[in-house]
Parts: C-alpha cells; structure tokens; sequence
C-alpha cells in the first residue's frame, strides 16, 4: 500500500455509493488499483473524467474530502519461493505476523493459455478415498467441485484429500471462511508437518465481504508462478466458491447492473470459468488442479451457482450421510469426475473400469430392493443379498474415512463380490473373473 | 464494404469492462471494426451502436490498463474472414487468428496471426477458360487442399457476372499469386488470387437457390438415422443439462457423419474438451477417406475463459467458413458447442449498454438473432448446377436442465430436429440419452423426405419407424402401470408389451459410443437391425409367468446386443443371430 512522494493526490469525491466512490481524475487506467482513505480500491468504470472506484472493504466513513490515490498499476501479488508455507490475505498482505515476501510483481487476474499449448491430463492422482479413487478417480489438470450442503464435513475430506495427493504445492483459497474453520486448516497442515508446500490466502468471515472478489485470482497466480516457472503441480483449493459468487452479485448490485437467474450477475458463467479454466495441464510436467467447494442450499443443484459451476468443472462430488452405517459416503451415483477414463485401467490395472461399473450397479439393485422393502413388497434372495453387499461397500469402501490404495480398492471389490453374489450376476468380462474372482479357502 | 471512411479516427472517452466509448472525427458504420492503442498493443474492438460522434464499441480482449484519451483507428470494414485453401486442419480462435502461430503459453493482448500460409505453393488446376461468363463464387479452377478439391472461386463481394479473359495453366501458385484476370460489365478487368475476404455477419448468398433438404444425412447414430433423420442441410439442436452426454453426442456425430468436411465451434466450452479434440483428431482414421480425421476438420476453439466477445464472433466465423465450402459444392457438418454461451454472450453485452432487458436479462432481439443464424444453413444448388450444402447442430445448455428458458424455446422455433437429452436416461446409464419420445425431426414429416426413406431404404420404412415408436409408447405406458400396480398385479402380456419396448431400448436406441464397431451403424445394418426387432416383436410368445418374460426377453436382447457389437455380416454376427433365432424358437407360438 505504498504512495510515492510524486504521485498526485485528490481530496474531492464527488459521489459515494455503498461500495463505489466517484471523482474527477485525468490518466487513469481502466481496473488500476487506488487507495481510498487508506483502504484499496479499484477502478470500475471511467467516463471522460468520471473516475468510478470499487471499494472492497466498503465505504463506510468515507468522507468526500477523503485522500486518493492511484498506484498507476493493476491488482499484483509478488511471487517467489518465499511464498511457501505463508498465509496472506485477500491483497496478498502476510496475516501471520512474518514480514511480506520479495519477489516479481505480477498481475492477478492474467491471461488464458492457448488451448494449443494444453495437454490432455493424463495423470492419476490418488487421494486413498475409494469412493473418488476408485469411482470418480482424479487426474492433474482437473477441475471438480465439491457440492455439499453447509452442515457437511467437506472442509475435512478437502484438507484429507489436499494432503494425501502427490502434489508439490497446494494452495489453498478461502473466501468467507469461519474463523474456526480458517484455524483448522492452519492446524491440519501444521500438524501434518506440510507447512512448507502450503499457501494460503484467506478472507474469513471477519473480513468484508467484497474483498473474496480477489482471493481466487490471487492463488490462481501464485498457481501459475509455481507450475509455469517451476513445473511443479499444484494443487488448488477453493473453498466456498458460492460465497464467492455471492460477492459478486453484491458488488453488481451495487453497480446497478440488471441480474438475471437468481438474481446472479449475467456474466457469472464467464466470471466462474475464467478461474476454473486456470486449471491445466503442461507439457512440460507443471500443472494446476482445481478442488473447490460449492455449498448449495438444501441439495437444490438447478440454482444458478451449481448450475454453472456443472456446465464449467469437470465433474463434481457429492457427499451424503448413509444413515445404514452411520457414516459419510461420497455418494457414488450422483458423483461423476469426467476424466476418470482418461487413467481407469490405464493407470491403474486394467479391471478396474468394469469392477467400478459392477460395483455401481449392484449398489444401484440394493437401492431398488430398498424401496421395494419400503412399499411394503416382498424381496427375494437376491434382493436381500444386495441389501448386505451395499452395507459392506458404503463401510469399505464409500466411506470417506477409508484410506487405501487404488488395487487394494479393487480386491476388496472382488472380495465383496464372492462373498455375495455368483460370478453371472457381476457379469464382469471373463478373463478377469479367472484372474480376480476370490478362490474358496 | 467500400473503403468510404478509411480515415476515420477517435479517442477513448469511457470504459466500463469491455464496452468502450469512442469519440470519433469523421463517419463510422454499425460493426465496423477498430483497433484501440493500448501502449503499442492494438486491441481489437467491434462498433456495435453509435450515438452522435460517439461509438460504443465492444472490446474483443481485456481492457486492463486503458486510459481515457487513448487513440483509435477505424478499419473501414466490418469483422472479416480471410477464405483461401489452407483453412482445413487449423486450429483457429474466434477471430481466425492461427492459435498454433502464437508464441508462448499464454495468449497476449493484441496479437494477431496470419489464418493463411503465404508463402506455401498449391497445385492449381484450371476450371474456367477465356470468354466464360461467371458470378460471384463461379468456379475458376482448383487446387488439392489435404485431399479436398478446393475450389478459387469468383470472390462472394463482386457483383454482377464477369467474363473470363485468362486463367493460368496449371501448375504450382501461392496464395497471393493472380491465378485469373476478369472483365466486369464494363469491361474493366481485375486480377483474381486465391483468396478473398468476407463479413462473417453477413450470409454468403452465392447460390441459385435453396429448396427445402430432402436428403439423408447418416451420422451412423441409430436414435437419430432410424428414429429422428436429419437431412443434409438440415439443422437441429441437442439441449441437455450437464453430464447428459452433449460433448460425447457431437464428437460421435463429427467422427461419423457422411459429410465432406466438419467444422467445430467449440464456443465458450471447457479447453479440455478441445484439446481431446486436438489430441484424438489428429490420430482417428477418418472411415471416408483412409487419412486422419483432422485433414478434413477445422476447429474455432473459443474457450470458456477466453473473451466474451470475440465468442460471440467465433460462430459466425465458422458458420461464415462453412458457407465457403459449400459454395465448392461440399457437404459440410457445423457442430457448435454450445449455442447457449453465445447467447451468454450477448447478454453480457446488452447489460452493459443497458438496454431493456427480456426473459431471464437476455436481449430482446434473442429469438430473431438464433433464427437468422440458423437460418444460414441450408441444402442449396449452385449458379453451375452442382450442389452444396451445411448441416448446422448446435447444443443448448439450458440453465437448472430447465427446457423452458429462453435459449432453447428461442432455439426450438428455429431448428427443425429436436435431440432432447434426458437426465433420466443418462442417471441409468442409457447412452446416447437422447429421448426417443420427446425429440422430433420435422423432416421426417417432409413427402420428399419420406419418399427418399422410401426409396433408398425400404419401401415400408416411414410405417415401421412409427410402429417403433408406438412400442416405446406403449411400453413406457404398461411400465407406469407395473410400478403402481406391481409385478403380479397386472397381467403377463402386460410385462411382454413392456420388454418389447425395451428391446427397441436396448438394440436400437442404446448404442456404445466407446465400442470400435457399435460406435457407428450403417443406414443398410440399421435397417437389418430395425428388421430383427420387429420381428421379435410381432412373435407371440408362451409364458407361464412374469418371472419368465424377463428373462426370456433379457436373453433376447443380450443375444441382439452382441450383434450390435460383432463386425457387420461377419461369422460371429451370424453365429450370435443363430443363437437368437434358437431362442426365439423355444417359446414362439406356432
């Protein structure tokens, strides 16, 4: 936030709005940044030598003969190692009491890769939760929400997941955070000795709400430094990206712009898909995957936040509470990640396609045996027996606190199956039923 | 188009994102196209209103960094594509800017690359001679672009009809090279290259006339060649909420369908997506031709996070691209996805200049802009008697899955075939998910269309493709009547009218888009199939319970779908026929 001794400074604001102020300024640069009695501002609109500002911590006490700067440059965040192990907030400012870094100044907010100088995402990244490892198997360069209701644990299966992947620096973006759930992070990552691969930056719910606006671009550019420059992969975490949302239709509400679907800005599918996008794949080994988490409002995934965030991410991931054994499942129907095919049987062994598709299915029977058991009709054998195979699965493999890897996953599939079901019923290709099928002791 | 005002001049006076107001010294006109002074960056921008001496332009990249009084330069000419061979196998961005030309990982501001290779010589091969009397897009000679005969045509903006003085022998040319000299009406004589540019705004109109589409267009996609055909020139749309399988649908119809040449606009979709395409195009052997599939594909790649703007451009960019070919008297299948962000698009835009808003803030003029857009498809012959034609398919992605909202009722009214995606389907698996009862294709009603089925299919095939349908009718209804009233509590023919509805289900409709041989079926196995089917379903069968008809029937469709799945009449196709003819014996009635 500093001023230089020949920078012009204007004590005349014309107007102010809840979060704009307005005033005649001349050389101005369209979204450069501006102190506004001491607080950042930025640039929104010009006309002629209208001048309108973007508040982000808001304009309250904001007097119109109030001091003006402007820093003659766009949002930044100064990039180098020294990042690791930091957290900053918003304006990528340190909030842990360590002095601010050295490093290239860079602009937030920065430019699409060419999609020509994309690679496909090939690789697996297993994470030991068999109900993504195993059904909705994650791959670097990816971009999937989870869509979770605000009571559930995805903060803890995101930190697990953040942890146990085989990334190289994870960054986590925290918009609206609790200041409870702010510290457990902080906690999770220090106790797991990960600190020094870890970057945050955090708004809390403490903090204005506006100034969330910033968060995702702010680590999405330290991203880019470390897998651009450094091939390194990088692992992305963004959570809550609905409260993200949300500020933005404040801030357009204020702007007076005309809201479309659910009063949402017209532009929020652009704006959601210019920071998922930032998920990629190099050629030259760096990448950046994006886990994010949209918490939706009693399920409801037609709103426009989760509407929009499915047509962008490439997949997403539900969780839901299997009251049968008391436990969080990731749910395996509603669940999809769309580039499982891309390492299923190809990174990992070659059955594992069709024993996920069996598994699903008879999980599928066990679901419909259950309604049948509901109405009141009578259930045969086989019903019965998919009723226990669905126990064993949630417990084994579903749940969220199972942690194996990917051919172990699979073993116990093959296992569950002898247990319950004949070989016809799985209808799993031949030559792997002679390879895995469980031999009788 | 005539350069009037080349001069014209102005000065940024106010930005608000990428809606910049200009100040302007002399005329402009409604979309020409400037280039904004950012710092020795040209930035981009198209003039979308004018008010006085001020343009409201639209800016096609970020506007970061812009300052009030910043210079502007006006172009003189709308937004233009530059035709010429060498478009085939591009990788384009929606302002046909080469995206393989641009250095670094990262797109930079104000950079533009050359859409042609200058310097690259083509094999030409005269058409036209001395004293031929030509219009615009007339035939003038050819060259091999990949394998496609690509033809140098009169260019689409000269008016009138021109005689030919000369014609260069055949032999190798640049681009820039006069490959032909012409003789207006008054006798004035201009020099013809291969290429020439165009207003993607504006339809190509070289073509004598445009009758209604009677042709087949086959995609080798049983749900829709069997049950909902679409013709050559046709148009048709594909709305489906997300993981419905709308990318799986379009890459299936690019690879598959009996057309020259695919354009692919992947507008404001995911870049993943587009670089599958990248990545597999390049290695799919293409079925027609014995190459790679790319060689005769050209690819607008105007992802989600690239500007908004210029992804309203990008379809017209390749819609303009595709007339081009057609006017060669080519076969051409557009496929944009998705039509919805275009839309997107202009709602961003009409929000910014504040307009009224209508439905859901979409502009006004919604409807008229689809329809206009899809009305430039089309089957047509042209001046020479040759004929061309596009084959337009946009998807829709309709927010909350919600059929009413203004994309796709605006879309409906324009497209003539309806591929409606059904999350139902898709949640059990049932691939490609298109609804077999909700869609419709208009040309199905079409007599022409009708008597072409007739012809070249099988004389009764209009008859047994709505006695496929009343089976599905029929059986969705018997199987409403089955969860309520229960297994046992509906009779057993009950249960038979319900499989053989699923056998339509599961052999017709049901195809494996990742199967090498099921992935595409012949209009000539379709009919087989669609045969066998029937078969089946006029055979009365004996059963002592509802337990059995499941099973049979399960049997039965198994049996079929492994004939699905076998080479066309190779031995295992029969053996597997065979199996299915023994089953059937077994519980036929005489």
């Amino acid at each position: 936030m500093e001023t230089k001794a020949f920078q012009k400074i204007y004590t005349k604001i014309t107007q102010i709005t809840k979060a704009t102020c307005s005033l005649k300024a001349t050389g101005v640069g369209y979204e450069e940044m501006a102190i506004v009695h001491g607080r950042l501002a930025q640039v929104v609109k010009i006309m002629g030598d209208d001048v309108t500002l973007q508040i982000f911590s808001g304009t309250e006490g904001i007097p119109t003969n109030a001091e003006v700067v402007f820093l003659g440059r766009p949002p930044v965040l100064k990039v180098s190692d020294e990042l690791s192990g930091r957290f900053f907030n918003a304006y990528g400012d340190p909030i842990d009491g360590r002095p601010a870094i050295e490093g290239e100044e860079r602009q937030i907010g920065g430019p699409s890769v060419n999609p020509v100088r994309r690679k496909q995402p090939s690789e697996f990244i297993p994470t030991g939760i068999a109900g993504i490892d195993l059904n909705n198997a994650l791959v670097t360069g990816q971009k999937i929400p989870f869509f979770a209701d605000p009571d559930q644990p995805f903060n803890q299966v995101m930190s697990m997941v953040a942890l146990r992947a085989d990334a190289d620096k994870i960054i986590l973006g925290g918009m609206g955070l609790t200041n409870d759930d702010y510290l457990y992070y902080k906690n999770v990552f220090e106790n797991a000795g990960a600190l020094d691969r870890i970057i945050s930056f955090v708004n809390t719910t403490e903090d204005p709400p506006v100034e969330r606006i910033l968060v995702p671009d702010m680590a999405l550019t330290a991203a880019e430094y470390f897998a651009v420059d450094k091939k390194q992969k990088v692992l992305v975490l963004l959570t809550d990206m609905t409260l993200y949302a949300d500020a933005l239709s404040i801030v357009s509400n204020r702007m007076d712009q005309i809201p479309s679907k659910d009063s949402m800005p017209g532009s929020l599918y652009s704006d959601l898909a210019k920071i998922y996008e930032k998920a990629v794949q190099f050629p030259d080994g760096g990448s950046i995957t994006i886990i994010a988490v949209t918490t939706l409002s009693g399920g409801d995934i037609t709103h426009a936040i989760p509407d929009n965030t499915g047509y962008i991410t490439e997949g997403q991931l539900f969780l839901r509470k299997d009251t049968d054994i008391g436990k969080v499942v990731v749910d395996p129907f509603r669940s999809l990640s769309r580039l499982k095919q891309l390492v299923i049987g190809k990174k990992t062994r070659a059955d594992h396609p069709q024993v996920m598709n069996a598994a699903i299915r008879l999980y599928a029977d066990a679901a419909n045996a259950k309604t049948k058991q509901e109405n009141g009709f009578d259930l045969t054998d086989y019903d019965e027996r998919t009723l226990s195979f669905a126990k064993d699965y949630s417990n084994k493999l579903l749940a969220i606190d199972v942690n194996i890897e990917v051919d172990q996953m699979l073993e116990t599939s093959w296992n569950l199956f002898g247990k319950h079901f004949s070989p016809i019923e799985v209808g799993i290709k031949e030559e792997f039923v002679d390879k895995h099928w469980p031999k009788e002791d | 188009m005539e350069k009037i005002n080349k001069m014209t001049k102005g000065t940024v006076a106010g930005i608000i994102a990428n809606l910049v107001f200009v100040e302007v010294d002399g005329p402009v006109q409604q979309n020409e196209i400037c280039y904004i002074d950012l710092d020795g960056t040209k930035l981009m921008a198209e003039v979308i209103k004018i008010n006085g001496t001020q343009a409201y332009v639209q800016v096609f990249e970020s506007t970061r960094g812009l300052k009030v009084n910043d210079t502007v330069e006006f172009t003189g000419h709308m937004l233009e594509v530059t035709l010429g061979p060498g478009i085939l196998s591009k990788n384009y961005d929606g302002l046909q800017n080469d995206l393989d030309k641009m250095d670094g990982v990262f797109l930079k501001r104000g950079e533009h690359t050359n859409p042609l290779e200058d310097e690259k010589k083509w094999e030409f091969k005269p058409l036209a001679k001395e004293g031929d009397v030509l219009e615009a897009g007339g035939w003038l000679g050819e060259v091999k672009e990949n394998w496609m005969p690509h033809k140098i045509m009169i260019p689409f903006k000269f008016k009138g009809k021109y005689t030919v003085k000369n014609v260069v022998d055949a032999g190798e040319y640049t681009i820039k090279d006069t490959i032909a000299v012409v003789a207006d009406e008054n006798g004035k004589e201009i020099n013809i290259t291969m290429t020439q540019k165009w207003p993607v705004k504006l339809a190509i109109k070289a073509y004598k006339e445009k009758p209604r589409p009677f042709k087949l267009l086959e995609t080798g996609v049983r749900v829709i060649d069997t049950l909902n055909p679409i013709t050559e020139g046709g148009t048709g749309f594909i709305p489906g909420p997300f993981g419905t399988g709308k990318t799986v649908l379009q890459h299936a119809l690019s690879k598959q369908a009996e057309a020259d040449l695919i354009i692919v606009a992947a507008c404001g979709e995911r870049a993943n997506e587009v670089v599958e395409i990248f990545t597999e195009f390049p290695e799919l052997d293409d079925p027609r031709s014995g190459r790679k599939l790319m060689e005769r594909t050209t690819i607008i790649a105007n992802t989600s996070n690239m500007p908004v703007a210029a992804r309203e451009a990008s379809v017209y960019t390749a819609m303009t691209l595709g007339e081009y070919y057609r006017a060669m008297g080519l076969k051409v299948l557009l496929l944009a996805d998705s039509t919805s962000r275009w839309a997107q698009a202009l709602r961003e835009m009409s929000n910014r200049m504040e307009e009224l808003p209508g439905q859901d803030a979409f502009p006004m003029d919604l409807p008229a802009i689809i329809s206009n857009f899809y009305s430039r498809a089309g089957f047509t012959y042209l001046n020479n008697g040759s004929t061309g034609s596009i084959t337009f398919i946009g998807t829709v992605s309709p927010a909350g899955g919600n059929l009413k909202e203004p994309v796709t009722e605006s879309t409906k009214k324009a497209a003539r075939c309806f591929y409606a995606l059904s999350q139902q389907r898709a949640d059990s698996k049932r691939y490609p998910a298109i609804d077999p009862l909700d869609s419709y294709s208009k040309y199905a009603e079409y007599p022409e269309v009708e008597e072409y089925l007739k012809e070249n299919i099988d004389p009764e095939w209009p008859e047994k493709i709505r006695l496929a349908r009343d089976i599905l009718i029929r059986s969705r209804e018997v199987a409403e009547q089955i969860n309520i009233l229960g297994d046992d509590g509906v009779p057993i023919e009950y249960h038979e009218r319900f499989w053989k509805g699923e056998i339509v289900d599961f052999v017709i409709l049901q195809q494996d888009a990742f199967d090498k041989i099921d992935c595409s079926t012949s209009l000539e196995r379709q009919k087989y199939m669609l045969n066998k089917v029937l078969d089946v379903y006029h055979t009365s069968f004996a059963f002592d319970s509802f337990d059995e008809v499941g099973t049979f029937f399960k049997g039965i469709i198994n049996n079929m779908r492994q004939m699905n799945y076998s080479e066309y009449e190779s031995e295992k196709f029969y053996e597997n026929e065979k199996k299915l003819n023994s089953l059937i014996e077994e519980r036929k009635i005489a």
